[in-house]
């Protein structure tokens, strides 16, 4: 039963079928979310793409008017970098957080 | 948590040094691909650890010539279609140089599709970045030579009936060394396809396909850009070393993309060097640039 299985890394809500050799070794790497709000015009692509669904589209409006995103799950961000790539206004970008990362349990 | 963020003035967007952040916030369209193109191309620069005097950009006109004003290194914004001839002016004065073109699919194969093909015969060592949207959208929808058949544009109210071009086909058969196409979703491999383009000697070329909402889009009633994006991730196969005759893009259906064409041939310099050599002997100075 998957809640009987061994938690995955701190920072992921991943849990492992068998638990990986290295599991206790690997260090999951946090990343923190900076957003340029007024950049930003709402494409929605880094909202539709981050592959741990850490961002979400805001209530509020920015200068332009449009929605921007939002961190909804703070620790969820593993410094992919896949946001910053796909965003067409170089309006949010991450950055490594060196200590406090997950997965050092 | 993200307003404190933009406040302060210590972080900036990694990509800021390589942008001109006194044009941005750019003109392109909410949800068009090409601000995501840039951010590919600067990351390859980044990854080849090239100097920023090292590199030039040349632009032709349309959404994606805008590129060349929007990029912090030398970069010229030339006459519509006129990008390849500029760009190999700007090679043969100083062959060191890595001249990256960065253009749309109505400006390189349109418009500048006599130099596109002749460049690429003469193996000039240019990288070509073609950004293909289907469609020309700086003026208005018109139809390009990439539209696919049936596709609505301005100048095509009941659909397109011409047979459009395939880019990696036309770059293969006139010589080409390397062709890829990618998507702008595949960022990643667009980054590597783009670096490995510009580490190689010879004319490569890159097709990058690129959602437009506000023309192609919403004459073909696909919806915006972000359903365009979903629209590749379901539908484009990665298939390499594909055989370029078998990738016609139509509409709406499967979408071949990946690494197609990677060859060694003599560039027009080493062509040149190579014949002079044998015709004059010792007498031959082989020729490394006019600049300094």
């Amino acid at each position: 039963m998957p809640q009987d299985l061994p938690a995955g890394p701190k920072s992921t809500t991943a849990k492992y079928w068998r638990k990986p050799l290295d599991a206790d070794t690997v260090k999951v790497p946090h990343g923190e979310l900076h957003i340029v709000v007024n950049r930003c015009k709402g494409c929605l692509f880094c909202v539709e793409y981050c592959p741990r669904e850490v961002l979400e589209m805001s209530q509020d409006f920015n200068v332009k008017g449009y929605h921007y995103p939002e961190v909804s799950k703070d620790d969820a961000c593993v410094n992919c970098g896949l946001c910053e790539m796909l965003c067409p206004e170089f309006a949010i970008f991450c950055v490594l957080e060196e200590e406090g990362g997950g997965g050092e349990a | 948590m993200t307003k404190e963020a933009t406040l302060e003035p210590e972080l900036s967007h990694p990509m800021e040094e390589l942008l001109r952040m006194d044009r941005i916030p750019h003109i392109w369209c909410p949800t068009c691909g090409l601000g995501t193109v840039v951010t590919a191309f600067a990351s390859a620069i980044q990854k080849l650890e090239i100097g920023l005097d090292d590199i030039a950009v040349v632009s032709g006109i349309g959404c994606t010539g805008r590129v060349a004003g929007y990029v912090k290194i030398d970069s010229f914004h030339t006459t519509h279609g006129r990008a390849i001839p500029f760009a190999t002016g700007l090679h043969l004065a100083n062959p060191k140089l890595k001249t990256v073109v960065i253009s749309g699919d109505g400006d390189l194969i349109s418009i500048g599709g006599n130099h596109f093909i002749h460049a690429a015969r003469r193996n000039i060592d240019l990288t070509v970045i073609c950004v293909n949207n289907f469609i020309y959208a700086m003026t208005g929808g018109q139809v390009a030579p990439t539209t696919p058949l049936t596709a609505n544009a301005s100048t095509m109210p009941y659909g397109n009936f011409e047979q459009p071009f395939s880019i990696p086909y036309l770059a293969d058969s006139c010589g080409a060394v390397y062709v890829a196409r990618w998507s702008a979703l595949h960022v990643r491999r667009l980054v590597t396809a783009i670096a490995e383009a510009i580490a190689k000697p010879g004319f490569s070329v890159v097709e990058v396909i690129s959602p437009c909402s506000t023309l192609y889009s919403r004459r073909n009633r696909l919806g915006t850009g972000l359903d365009l994006m979903r629209f590749y991730h379901d539908n484009c196969e990665i298939k390499h070393g594909a055989d370029t005759r078998e990738l016609e893009i139509k509409f709406q259906e499967k979408i071949t993309v990946g690494k197609f064409i990677d060859r060694d041939r003599p560039t027009f310099v080493q062509s040149m060097n190579n014949w002079y050599g044998k015709v004059f002997g010792d007498e031959y100075e082989p020729y490394e640039g006019a600049v300094e």
